[in-house]
Formats: C-alpha cells, structure tokens, sequence
C-alpha cells in the first residue's frame, strides 16, 4: 500500500502556481518585526464590537440606580413600551429566574461571603450604577430616551463607603449574611515575633491604596445574534476571556454551553477591566433568547465608570524590622481590600495575588500577613493591571526607602544589601515563590549609570543648599512580579476554579503556509505578530506565511484567554510546543518519502534531510502538499502533520528590573513634575523587543497615572464624584515624560522559550519610584508621605503641615464642567 | 428632522437627521463608517477626531446638523490610494497597541502637521493633549509624529 | 450618552437668530460652538426645548479694526483669535489664555462668545476680558447694548445677557504704552479646566509699573479682579520685591469654591503665587 505513486493533480497545480511557500532560515525571535495587526487600526478597517450590526438588531439600554443603597419599593417599566420605536422592558424580577448570579470564580476561604449577584437588582440596590431595569428598543436613541420613562421607587438605606466603618458591621451592605467582612486570609512563615522583638530597627507605616478606574479605551459592548430556532447563541463582547465567558454563561443562564459561541473581535484594550462575566452580557444572552432578535449594548463612559470593574483600593499596615546595618529580619502586613458592593469574577483573589509578593526581592527571616476583604456600596473592585502584585510592590518599595532614612542609607544600598544575589537563584522566597532566575545587580548597575545617579544626588544637594523653590527628588523601585499565570496545580491549591495552560494548534496548509490558532485573547499586545516569531522561527517558514487565529471560541475552542502577563510565557510557549509537534510528525512523513529511517533525518529551519545526503531534502511546504494531498504516506501514519499542545507552566515566571525616577517638585504650588525616567527591566527572553518596549512604556504611564493622577473618589453618600473624564485624570501625551528604557536578558529557566512576560512590569514598578521621588524631594522639609495620587494640592499640604496631604474633598455634586455644576443656567452659547 | 448635506471621504450625502444625532453617530450608524470610534461622552479622550473642513473636530460634541456643508475626513478616507505618511509612520514606530485611540490620534497628528510642519517633542506632546491613549505612554506615538513629519518634509 | 430631542433653528442673520430666539421662549439654548453644551446635553444636564445654532450666522464671525478697539465676533472661533493678526497685534493676552483653553480640536469648534457667554468661573478666557476691560455688544429685539466686562458676569454661569438677548461682539481696547501680559493657568493635567488662572498686563514707565490688570479665573462664582495687588502695583517700583509684597493681597476679595480639584485655602494661595508669577513675567521681571 506504500508504493510511490505519481504526484499529480492538486500538487502540481500548487507547485505550478508558485504559491508554495519556502523555507525561511532567518531567525525571528529576538527581531523588532512590525506588527501585522496594524494594517487595519490605522486605516480603521477593525472590527470593535459596537461596530457589528445585523439585520433586526435591537438596542438596550440599562437603567442605572442613583443611590448607593435602597430598597427597591416598586419599578414600573410599562410607561417606557409606550415610547416609540420600544420594543420592550424588564424589571429584575421579570427577568430574574433566567439572570441567574453572576460568577465569582474564586473562593479564597472555604467560609467566604459570598453574597448572590444578580445581573439587574430586584429587591436591593448596592451601589450607583446597580442595574434596575432594561429598555430594548430600535435604536440607542429611542433606548436612552424610553430609559427616562420607567419609574422606580427607592426606600434609601444608609451607604457605607469606607472600609474600617464598614468593618464595624453597623451598616451592612448585604444584610443577610450579617457582616462586611468578605473572608480573612492570613499566611505566615517563619518566627515572626522572634524576628520583631529586639529588632535594632522598626518601621512601620499605613499606606492608601486608592481606587483606580481601568479605562480601556475602548468601552465595553456586547452583542448577541440567536438563531432563534436552533437556540443558538453567539455573543460578540469587548472582552479579555471568550473561553472563560462561554463556560461562565453557560453555567449561568443555563443556556448549554455547545449553544454557545463567544467571540472577542477586536479588542480596545482591557487592562484587566475586561476579564470579567459582566451582567450586561447575561442580559444580552437573555434579551436575544426572549426577543429571538439581535441585541447590542454599548455603555457609555461615564456608565462604564460607574460600572465595570475599578481596581486596587486597599489600606495596607507594614511593618518592617531590621538590623542597624540594614539587613531586613522581617516583614509585617496586614490589608484591607475593598471587594465593593459584590464579588465579581475574581474580585476576592486579587489582594491575594500579592500576598506573596510583599517581601519582593528581598530575603527575611520571617513574614505575616494577613488580608480582610471588605464590603462597601462602592463598585465592584477586580483585575486592574498588576492586580495585586503593584501594591505589593508598591508597599515594599515606599517602605524600603523609609528603612533607609531611618538607617541613613543609600536607598540603593539598603536593597543592594538585601537583594538575592545572581548567584543565589534559584531562591525559594520566604513567602514560599521560588524565583528561577534573575540578576538584580545587573539591571541596577545599568540603571544607576544610564540615570546618572551620582550627578542627580549631586544636583539635589545643591538644590537643597541654596534652597531652591524647585527641589528634586530620586525615586527607587526594584521590583520582581510572578506572572505567567498560572500553573494549574498551584492554581487549585488556591482554591481558584479554573486552570492556567494554554493551548496552541498549528495547521499547516496546503500551500506550505501556516495558521496558529491561539488560545490566548491579545487586545493589543500583538500576539499575531509575536505567535508568528514563534512559529516562524520553530518551523523555519517565513514571518509573513503565518496567519495567528484568536477569540473565538468556534475556531479557536479551548484556552484561558489573555490576563496576569501569562500570554507569552504560556501561550507562546505552547506555540513553540505544538510546531515541535508539526515538526515530528513531519519528519515520519519526510523519511518515508525521502526513502530514509527517522533517525536519519535532520531537521534545521524548514528542511528535512537525509544525514549523509545533503541533497535529499524535503521542506515543511512540500511536506504539508504531501500531507494534503496524502497520496503517499507510511502505513499506519495518521496522514496530517498539524499539531496540537496543551502547555501547563511549572512555575510561574519573575520579570524583575530597576526604575529610576526623578521629580521635580515646586515648593510653592507643590506641582510635581517628572524630569526623568529610567528603567531597565529583565523580562527574560525577548521574542520582539520593540513591543516589549511598547508594553513597559504603556505599564510605565498607567504606574504614573496611579502615583500623580488617577482616583476614583466617593462622597459619603456613594456617588462616584470623579464620574467622567473631566474629574477622572487620565494623563496626555503632555502630561507624561519620555522614558529611557533598557533591559537585560536573564532567560527564565521555567520553560524552553526562557521567556517572562512584560505587560505588568511598567505598572508594578513605575507607582513607587515616582513616589518615593516626589518624597525624596521634599523630606528635608518635613514631609514622610504624600497620599496617592500625589496632586499638587495634596504635596502642598504635605509641605504646610508635615501631613500625607488628606483625603481629596469629596462634597458638592457631581461635576461637569470648570467647577461643580449640578446643572446648567440658561445663556450657554 | 433637519436636512444635512455632507461631503464625507469624498462621497456626497443628503440625508434627514434628528437635530440632536451627533456627527459621530451619523458617520457610524447611517453610514456605515465604523471607523471612527466613540471612547467618552465629555469630549476629553478624541477618539472620535474626524478633520471636518480639513481642521481637527471631536465627532461626539459635533452635531451632524452643525457639520451641514462641510467636507470631513475619517480614518477611513485618509489614503489616497497609499497610506498617509502618519498611518504609516504609526506602524513603523509602533506607536498603537489596542489601536482603539488611532483613528483620532492619527488625524489630530495630521491637523498638528498642517499647522506646524516641524514641531518639537514638546508641540507635538501639547498638540495632542486631546486625544488620550492608555496603552502606549505616548512616547512611540509623539516618534511617530516627528517621523511622518520629515517624511511629508521630505515629499514636500 | 445621547442627548435628549430638542427642536432645532438655524437662522443664517443675527436677525432671524434673534427672531428664533424670542419664539423658542425660556427653554431654548444657543448653540455656539457647541463644546460646553454638546457635553451637557450628552449628560443629559440640559433639556433644552429648542436650540439656536448660531452656525450659520455669519456676520457673528470675524475681527475688524475699529479705530481704538479691535472687535471680535462673538462666533469667531478659538483657532481663528489665535491666527488673527489684529488680536496678536493687540490683544496678546487673549492669544496667550486661548492657546490655554480645552485642546487643539476643542479651540477650532469653540468660540470666543460663546466661553464667555456660558461663564464657567473656571474658564480662561472670562478673566481675560475682565483685566483688559473689554466691552461686550448685547443685541436683543430692540437694539443693541454695551456692557464693560466689569458687568458682564453676575454669578455662576449668569450674565447680563437678558432672555431674547445675544452676545454678538467683544470689543478689545487697544492698549497705549508699553504693556507687557501673562496668562498663568494652573491645572493637574494640560487638557483640564484651570484650578487657577491669572491673566495679567501690565504697562511699564519710566522702571515702575504704572498700571497692572489682574483678572483672576476661578476665584468665585465669577471671573474676578484682583483690586488690591492692582492698587498696590500701581506706580510701584518694577522689582521682584515690590511684586512679591503686592501679589501677597491677589486672594483679597476672593470666595473660591472647594471642589475635587482644591480646596479654598489651596486656591488662596495659588492666586497669591501665580499672580506674582503673572506679574512679574508680564513686567519683563526674572525671578
């Protein structure tokens, strides 16, 4: 049955037309390629969700509570079917059964609180923007008109917005389960007390975590088109997590997850925002099934600022004990992590994401923590880049600079002497991590003389000397994350329900070009361009033949989506996995038609040859021909070289690095001003530099955000004052500096690509050196903390009286405009 | 309903609108021109720039109505046959991840250019403080800016 | 968001505008350039039952020389004040807090008139017409009036424009003498509204300072001047220490709100400090 036969037919019209592709020896990984997905965003040819329309599709709209906390007495939606072009509308309670409770995917305490979710509020609501009723209607107009028609009244019931009052439990935000407090979560290793008591050296500090508002440029949207008849659904959403959606939705409304397809089209960026189940999509599977028709939901800013996800908001306690020569004995941390009104789908396991990661790079003796999650009527908190492992970094980098002010160290010192060494790895943490690989030294040192350390110090003393109204400050932070999220093991150790492999499928076509189906969901991290260096590179095909295929749970059907840094250094790296397997199976095809034994073929970027016989090739295109054509192949060989692989991570990766920041801050509006920036990060293997450097630059500006900008503010009453982006401060081009970026490469040993992951790193590290540098600059004047964000307002305090620089006034009304507007007079021109 | 009479990437349109339809829903939702996307309802972020009689205008806080008689400009007709040196400066620099900003960000650098054909880091920085980007620090996109300027310098 | 309807005039004469305007009774809104308003009734903060776009009126558009003042239409956008070459000329100050306000794209839609016509205390340009004394043209029904700035802005978002009425120029006196200006904006990031404004001119004589003009953005419910420090400039010595001392009185007078942006005590002390700055670099003074 394996006698040769002629190649004729579709072969020879593959081969005739030139269409075959050929080997491509050029190495890809490594190189700055320009990204493939650029062609279509810059000439707006993309596909953003609110841009799917299909015939019939009908438009809903949410009707959102004003109030923080209330009873719902009575919603009327019937006065809205009476608006034209309404097709109808719901309360919660009519559409309660089928809603369902929106998921919560980790239980970090087998006793957490883990109060019931409903998509649209039926008996009570918990924070400004809780879901009330739908509108569906022809169009978004007549939706948001209809929406002013439904009526609703509220018995108001006291909000509680901050977390030690909420503690005490004299207002509860869910008054079934009798307390705010979500679960408490302690670990310890080590002797702790032991490592305090006696200790030369104690400091201790309360740093404010404030509230963060992700702002993915685009804002969510969600589609769905049924095919009424067959029950099927396909929800098109501004989403990170397709694979994770369709389970989720399918356990949520019941709907049989075969039913189901998700697809996240282009996506406008997610910073962690959109990796969640959201109640809008449920709505939208509901809506589709009852009405049989299409259904879109797009919100609008200040509704999304109202109602996707905010992120950090914790008070963190630490206390750090050490020798009078700077060697650290222990660590100390306890936190209180604002869940706000409900637990969206990770919301309690993000303060946990750093629980290790407190101690940083840095070795101890002993270390506690604890972390309480809190019940608020705020907005829901979950993933907002970094989740979790930036206030680590964050706390741990501020009080390391207030370890060596009260030692009258270096802060670059004090962590030299503290660092693990080069040497030392791999090192086992004293919260358990075991970092692989890293060379804190060197990404310093490289640091240090980029940023010119000496002259600054230099420069600042002077400053200081002549009194300048303008004093420079130099900020530290060297930092290390765990992502690479997540192996799965480790992840049921946790409690958390789902796993963390990644899977790659590479079809090779008959044309000799290739397609990679990714598990892995990119919205703008450049996964197609990236996936292909990969692929390229294993099987010796050129950059340009590889086709990345994604968010798609019917082409792409399995993977856990695109989050926590875990792209590459999972999904990448099963990419890599998987054209080892097309590599394999190829070479069983190439010495059967090269007439050879298996263990005579070698294989080097896209040829197969005979040893011995340099003449007697067979390339990956004409093998995959071959395969298509499958008129020759070995007995009891399945006649296909494409491939699958599921990679699980054995560990998770340590991106480290080094940034150096010094502000500028002037002493009599206490304005502060970044004058320059350094970074030097290791993210192991680079696969393209130049979107590794893109990735830390956009980390970078949202670390800033945090340290000068950004915070979502809450008046007592629990009205989102910074509710658009007039009072929510995202920082401009002309508000951020040029960075100076370096790297040095230390492979992680973790996995075959030697690859970390680079989409964390900038928003971890960049918080507290601005920080520390704004501190650095006025602490001779008095000054040991300025609250984030650092406005000026709050630095000039800090310089007045010596404080943090207080709480941002949150009364008055909320704001359009110059000043406070509840509404506007007459004259507008 | 009011008449409005626009010229948009070169196609002439007469149509009846609500007075109230924003310039940005017009393109979007009578015309199919998708490409120009909304990202805040405070005219703050720029997302939605269009050059509306060859001068920069955030769609959303434009009414179609006021835009009757004009000539606008979206991403999508920017080329002319070839990419514009700023689409394809975009690229080579890197200066978009998500790419949800571009569209605006590409035709308010194009505005910047045509009233300052040779700005500094810092004009290009202050030029395009109304059109905001999440992911990519800005720094790629004010390179991008400086290298499509001495490209048309080039052309010119 | 979507605005809600409103019905819709568009007249092509200040005529007509003024005839549309007084059939549309008390709920109507005019419709400059649209970037304060457009943002409101998005938020849906404003019903208006109809709205006057004044678009197409285009006799509101435009400068012209006339004689001792340099008069701009109240629908001249923030872009042409900042190419017109009689407002460079003469009314450098104006330049100067335009190319402040909003961003590039904002100042080609929004007009002169209508940012002082919606006076929002945090908005530059009302204390610039303040400090140099412009005079706005009012036209109603029966005829037109002038109204000195000083007179202009009541209360917050109030003006003296009356029901029926519309802003239709302002008038810059052109400075004699040696005036040097600043406009100092401080605010948390470049697109933002000012937390504190100071627009300052100041006329030099013979190494004094003869006269300073100090208008003052969002220093109360209204743009203000900053009388005191005035006085006290006037005829003082031009140096750093006689600006220090008379910019330590600019918060005189002043009833700043506190808002997320600063509290009253911040926005006292930034007048103080930006007015010395204002000053001194208007009067050609180094720190």
């Amino acid at each position: 049955m394996t006698e040769k036969v002629d190649t004729s037919g579709i072969e020879d019209q593959v081969i005739d037309s030139g269409e075959l592709g050929t080997p491509d020896a050029s190495p890809q990984i490594g190189q700055g390629r320009k990204r493939k997905e650029d062609a279509k965003l810059v000439t707006g040819q993309t596909t953003w969700t609110d841009n799917i329309m299909f015939p019939g599709m009908l438009h809903f709209a949410v009707l959102r509570s004003p109030m923080a906390h209330a009873r719902i007495s009575r919603v009327d939606v019937r006065p809205a079917l009476d608006r034209p072009g309404v097709h109808a509308a719901f309360s919660g309670a009519d559409l309660a059964a089928e809603l369902g409770s929106l998921p919560c995917a980790w239980p970090v305490t087998t006793d957490m609180v883990a109060p019931a979710h409903p998509p649209i509020a039926t008996d009570e609501v918990r924070y400004v923007g809780d879901a009330v009723a739908v509108v569906v209607a022809r169009d978004r107009y007549a939706a948001a008109d209809a929406l002013e028609a439904i009526e609703v009244d509220y018995d108001p019931l006291p909000a509680v917005t901050d977390m030690e009052e909420a503690l005490k439990d004299e207002v509860l935000v869910h008054a079934d389960k009798g307390t705010n407090r979500c679960f408490v979560w302690p670990m310890e290793s080590g002797e702790v007390d032991a490592a305090f008591d006696g200790a030369p050296v104690v400091v201790q500090r309360r740093f404010i975590q404030q509230r963060l508002i992700p702002t993915a440029m685009e804002p969510r949207a969600v589609v769905v088109a049924p095919i009424a008849a067959a029950e099927e659904f396909t929800l098109y959403s501004a989403t990170q997590i397709p694979h994770v959606l369709r389970v989720m939705l399918a356990l949520t409304t019941g709907i049989p997850e075969q039913k189901i397809r998700v697809v996240a089209p282009d996506v406008g960026g997610g910073f962690g925002s959109k990796l969640d189940v959201y109640a809008e999509e449920v709505i939208a599977m509901i809506l589709a099934k009852r009405l049989g028709r299409p259904v879109k939901w797009t919100e609008s800013r200040s509704e999304g600022y109202q109602t996707t996800i905010h992120g950090r908001d914790q008070i963190q306690d630490i206390a750090i004990a050490a020798d009078r020569d700077g060697r650290i004995r222990g660590l100390k941390v306890d936190i209180k992590a604002d869940m706000g009104a409900y637990l969206q789908l990770i919301t309690p396991g993000i303060p946990l994401l750093g629980a290790q990661m407190f101690p940083g790079i840095y070795k101890m003796d002993a270390y506690r923590f604890t972390c309480t999650g809190v019940f608020t009527t705020k907005t829901p908190t979950d993933a907002y880049r970094g989740a979790g492992r930036p206030e680590a970094t964050f706390a741990i980098e501020r009080i390391m600079d207030e370890l060596a002010v009260e030692l009258g160290m270096d802060p670059v010192e004090l962590r030299r002497r503290n660092w693990i060494r080069h040497e030392e790895f791999p090192y086992t943490t004293i919260a358990g991590h075991t970092y692989d690989t890293g060379d804190y030294e060197a990404a310093t040192d490289k640091a240090l003389a980029l940023f010119d350390y000496d002259g600054l110090r230099r420069e600042q003393q002077q400053r200081r000397d002549r009194r300048d109204p303008v004093q420079l400050g130099i900020g530290v932070s060297t930092y290390t994350e765990a992502c690479g999220w997540a192996p799965s093991r480790i992840l049921g150790s946790l409690s958390y329900a789902g796993g963390g492999w990644e899977r790659a499928s590479i079809r090779m076509l008959p044309t000799g070009k290739v397609e990679v189906v990714t598990g892995t969901t990119p919205h703008g991290q450049g996964h197609v361009t990236c996936w292909s260096q990969i692929a390229a590179d294993a099987l010796g095909v050129p950059f340009e033949d590889v086709e990345v295929i994604h968010g798609d749970t019917r082409s792409s059907p399995m993977g856990w989506d695109t989050y926590g840094s875990r792209s590459v250094s999972v999904g990448g790296v099963a990419v890599h996995k998987a054209a080892e397997r097309v590599i394999e199976k190829a070479r069983t095809m190439a010495a059967h038609l090269l007439e050879a034994s298996e263990d005579d073929i070698e294989f080097d970027k896209g040829t197969f040859r005979v040893k011995g016989s340099p003449e007697a090739t067979k390339t990956i295109q004409e093998l995959a021909l071959a395969t298509f054509a499958a008129h020759d192949f070995p007995t009891d060989f399945e006649p296909n070289i494409n491939a699958d692989y599921v990679y699980d991570p054995e560990n998770f990766s340590y991106p480290h690095g080094t940034h150096l920041c010094a502000v500028e801050v002037d002493t009599e509006t206490g304005f502060p001003t970044i004058r320059s920036y350094v970074c030097v990060d290791d993210v192991g293997t680079v696969i393209n530099p130049m979107i590794v450097e893109g990735q830390i630059h956009g980390g970078i500006a949202q670390g800033i955000g945090q340290a000068l900008f950004e915070e979502a503010i809450y008046d007592a009453a629990g009205n989102l004052v910074t509710g658009t982006m007039v009072d929510y401060l995202v920082p401009s081009a002309a508000d951020l500096p040029s960075f100076v970026t370096d790297r040095t490469e230390t492979p992680a040993t973790s996995n075959p690509l030697g690859v970390k992951g680079a989409g964390e790193a900038g928003a971890i590290a960049a918080t507290p050196a601005v920080v520390n540098a704004v501190i650095d600059a006025i602490r001779h004047l008095g000054v040991t903390d300025v609250r984030m964000p650092c406005t000026p307002e709050r630095v000039w305090r800090a310089l007045q009286d010596g404080s943090d620089g207080g709480d941002r006034a949150a009364g008055g009304t909320v704001a359009y405009g110059g000043a406070q507007t509840a509404t506007t007079a007459g004259g507008a021109q | 309903m009011a008449r409005v009479q626009m010229t948009v990437d070169g196609i002439r349109y007469d149509d009846e609108v609500e007075p109230r339809l924003l310039l940005v829903h017009y393109l979007r939702d009578r015309l199919g021109l998708v490409g120009t996307p909304v990202g805040c309802d405070t005219s703050n972020c720029g997302s939605c720039t269009v050059l509306l009689d060859k001068r920069s205008a955030k769609s959303c806080t434009v009414l179609a109505v006021q835009a009757d008689g004009a000539q606008i400009t979206t991403i999508q007709g920017l080329a002319d046959g070839e990419w514009h040196p700023m689409q394809q400066a975009f690229k080579e620099t890197h200066a978009l991840q998500c790419g949800y900003c571009t569209p605006g960000m590409i035709l308010a650098a194009v505005d910047l250019l045509q009233e300052n054909p040779t700005p500094s880091d810092e004009e290009i920085r202050h030029g395009l403080e109304g059109n905001l980007c999440r992911c990519t620090g800005y720094q790629n996109i004010v390179t991008a800016v400086r290298t499509a300027a001495a490209e048309m310098g080039t052309q010119a | 968001m979507i605005p809600a309807s409103f019905d819709y005039a568009a007249p092509t004469s200040l005529d007509e505008a003024l005839r549309a305007l007084s059939a549309a009774g008390e709920d109507a809104k005019v419709l400059a350039g649209g970037q304060s308003l457009l943002p409101l009734l998005r938020l849906r903060l404003a019903y208006p039952s109809v709205v006057v776009d004044l678009g197409k009126v285009g006799e509101l558009r435009g400068v012209r020389d006339d004689g001792d003042a340099v008069v701009v239409g109240a629908m001249t956008t923030h872009y042409e004040v900042l190419h017109d070459p009689l407002v460079r000329e003469y009314v450098g100050l104006l330049v100067e807090a335009t190319a402040t306000v909003a961003d590039p794209a904002v100042r080609h839609r929004g007009t002169l008139g209508g940012a002082l016509a919606h006076a929002d205390p945090a908005g530059d340009l009302p204390a610039v017409a303040l400090a140099l004394d412009a005079q706005l043209v009012v036209a109603g029904a029966s005829g037109r009036r002038t109204v000195p700035a000083r007179e202009f802005f009541r209360d917050y978002l109030e003006t003296a424009i009356e029901p029926g009425e519309l802003l239709v120029e302002v008038r810059f006196p052109k400075p004699d003498g040696a005036w040097g200006y600043r406009y100092e904006k401080f605010h948390r990031v470049a697109q933002a509204w000012a937390i504190v404004g100071v627009a300052c001119a100041v006329r030099r004589e013979n190494g004094s300072i003869a006269e300073a003009r100090i208008g003052l953005t969002n220093m109360g419910t209204t743009p203000l001047r900053a009388t005191a420090t005035e006085a006290a400039l006037r005829g003082a010595a031009a140096s750093v220490d006689a600006v220090r001392a008379a910019a330590e009185q600019a918060a005189e007078g002043t009833s700043p709100s506190g808002d997320l942006s600063a509290q009253p005590d911040y926005r006292r002390h930034l007048a103080r400090v930006l007015t010395g700055r204002a000053v001194r670099a208007a009067a050609g003074l180094s720190a």
